[in-house]
């Protein structure tokens, strides 16, 4: 059981990386900079695990861990997504 | 009740993958990728929304205070950023995701040991392997983007820092880090051998990004942001979270892209750039074998101004020499004049211009320069011959000649803009100082080539003033 449910993720990975290359590819050079701060925010999911992993238990050294992982993921969300936001409202035709 | 939660919660997750996806196809036109960017973060928000809702939580005053806190730092640093400082800002953030991630992983390992919560026969060897994968790439991309920080911010050394047996060692940790893991399998409960991965994992992305030039930050920059998407994949597969993989994985997709259009535009591999730059011995033997005495043509901002006023195509090559003198409004101001006299003004922008992807460009767009002026190299390349002046501001190695004519030079091969094609060659430079990779220029000797001296932003100040006199 434990292994098709691994090979499922394994599934969704591989085929998450080639829609990456697909879609990244097509980014003009001019906006690498947004697409990177872009993506980088979106790397910031991981808030979803530590908000499962911090408010399952009563304080202990795991919460703490959990509330500093929480911190970390929003400033990568919140700092990502508006510091993309900032810069792509300058991109202007003539 | 708790199944209809469940579909609840997947449906919005599976949504909210789709919004990430869509966010970043709309980021391949201009004009579509604000709006692909607030999708992507609508699909965040509402993931994040969805996941308070988890019957498995307890309390949410902590979780609170963590949103509250991140919010606040991730606006003030968001807001306050200078565009110059963009490519710190981003190893910052990569940071944070990557020293997430680590946590994340961390935690799991310590409630599955909590005897009170009793999840111990959860200890699985995929739980193990997962939990110890979170951990490192989580940690090297943590240390690895806080010493990418350091340098290009300017508090560590920007030079490469070499050390005896420093790749030998690096190696040796990479390979321990690895069993460890594969002992922690065997070992699930033993939290020293856990303690230990995340001992070294924080120590090797110190080790690994501090041999890095300052010029080589576009690739260590773009390979971090690769980091940090595997890593948020990792810990989707420790909580079994399809959406965490998903989203991991787009991340790791486009810093592997552009890791390889950064190598490819240098003409380097990934392992050379990741081993430290270009030997420096080669590099001093390749320039004091050449060593001649030649003499540079100097010009003031009044003769600039003369020449510049007789051009009706100009042709600006920024380099991060632009983004040190905060030059870019001053640039902006001299394409106005120049367009006002009828000349046109077009922008070549080599992919490692900067210390980050693009990052020429968004100065650029910060100084309303429309961005359809601003050319890739391989577009552009073939227009220099039909170009009057090339004006380079900062740059330096990307326009070396010796990257197409001289086989000794270690920049050989690599593609370059052909600024000695055009008619005029203009040359804002401090000094004579060799570019980053410690080589000559042979086209500031050049017949048609002419030195204006100076601080960028001053230089180009002067010679607007000069141009609008003239007229």
């Amino acid at each position: 059981m434990e292994h098709t449910d691994l090979f499922m993720l394994i599934y969704i990975f591989a085929l998450a990386c080639f829609v990456g290359f697909e879609l990244i590819a097509k980014v003009p050079p001019t906006l690498h900079t947004p697409l990177m701060s872009g993506s980088n925010a979106i790397s910031g999911i991981t808030i979803v695990g530590a908000i499962i992993a911090t408010g399952i238990e009563a304080l202990n050294l795991a919460t703490i861990l959990g509330i500093v992982a929480i911190i970390f993921a929003t400033t990568n969300v919140v700092g990502g997504y508006l510091v993309t936001d900032r810069m792509l409202k300058m991109f202007k035709k003539k | 009740m708790e199944m209809y939660k469940d579909i609840l919660v997947n449906t919005v997750y599976l949504i909210a993958s789709f919004l990430f996806i869509f966010g970043i196809k709309m980021l391949s036109s201009p004009t579509k990728a604000r709006k692909g960017n607030f999708y992507s973060a609508v699909g965040m928000f509402l993931a994040v929304v969805v996941t308070l809702l988890n019957e498995h939580i307890l309390t949410y005053e902590y979780i609170l205070i963590g949103i509250v806190i991140g919010s606040a730092i991730g606006s003030v640093l968001a807001l306050k950023v200078e565009m110059t400082a963009m490519p710190q800002m981003v190893g910052l953030l990569n940071g944070f995701g990557g020293g997430a991630s680590a946590l994340v992983g961390l935690t799991e390992y310590f409630q599955i040991l909590d005897p009170t919560v009793t999840r111990v026969e959860e200890f699985t060897i995929k739980m193990a392997i997962t939990i110890a994968l979170s951990i490192i790439i989580g940690g090297i991309t943590f240390t690895g983007s806080l010493v990418a920080f350091g340098k290009l911010q300017g508090i560590v050394s920007g030079n490469v820092i070499k050390f005896p047996l420093q790749h030998p060692l690096n190696l040796l940790l990479l390979v321990g880090v690895f069993g460890l893991m594969v002992v922690g399998a065997i070992y699930p409960t033993d939290q020293t051998i856990f303690l230990v991965i995340l001992g070294i994992s924080l120590l090797l992305g110190i080790l690994l990004v501090i041999p890095i030039g300052g010029a080589d930050m576009p690739v260590a920059i773009s390979l971090l942001n690769s980091y940090s998407g595997i890593a948020a994949s990792a810990t989707g597969f420790v909580i079994d979270n399809n959406m965490l993989i998903i989203a991991g994985a787009l991340v790791g997709a486009s810093g592997i892209i552009l890791t390889n259009i950064m190598c490819k535009a240098m003409n380097r591999s990934l392992l050379n750039v990741v081993m430290g730059g270009w030997g420096q011995n080669a590099a001093a033997e390749a320039s004091s074998g050449t060593k001649k005495e030649v003499i540079v043509k100097s010009i003031d901002s009044e003769e600039a101004a003369m020449i510049f006023s007789a051009a009706s195509s100009v042709m600006v090559i920024p380099g991060y020499g632009m983004a040190v003198a905060q030059a870019q409004h001053a640039v902006k101001e001299l394409m106005d004049v120049l367009n006002k006299k009828g000349c046109d003004v077009k922008f070549a922008i080599h992919p490692v211009a900067g210390r980050m992807p693009g990052h020429m460009n968004i100065l650029l767009a910060e100084s309303n320069v429309p961005y359809e002026k601003l050319y890739a190299l391989e577009d552009i390349n073939e227009e220099f011959t039909n170009t009057d002046i090339s004006l380079i501001i900062g740059a330096n190695d990307v326009v070396n000649p010796a990257a197409r004519n001289n086989p000794a030079s270690p920049i050989y091969g690599m593609p370059i803009l052909n600024a000695d094609h055009s008619k005029t060659v203009i040359i804002i430079k401090r000094s004579m100082a060799a570019g980053y990779a410690g080589i000559d220029n042979e086209l500031f000797y050049n017949q048609n080539t002419l030195m204006y001296f100076g601080d960028a932003k001053e230089a180009i100040n002067k010679l607007n003033n000069e141009l609008k006199n003239l007229s």
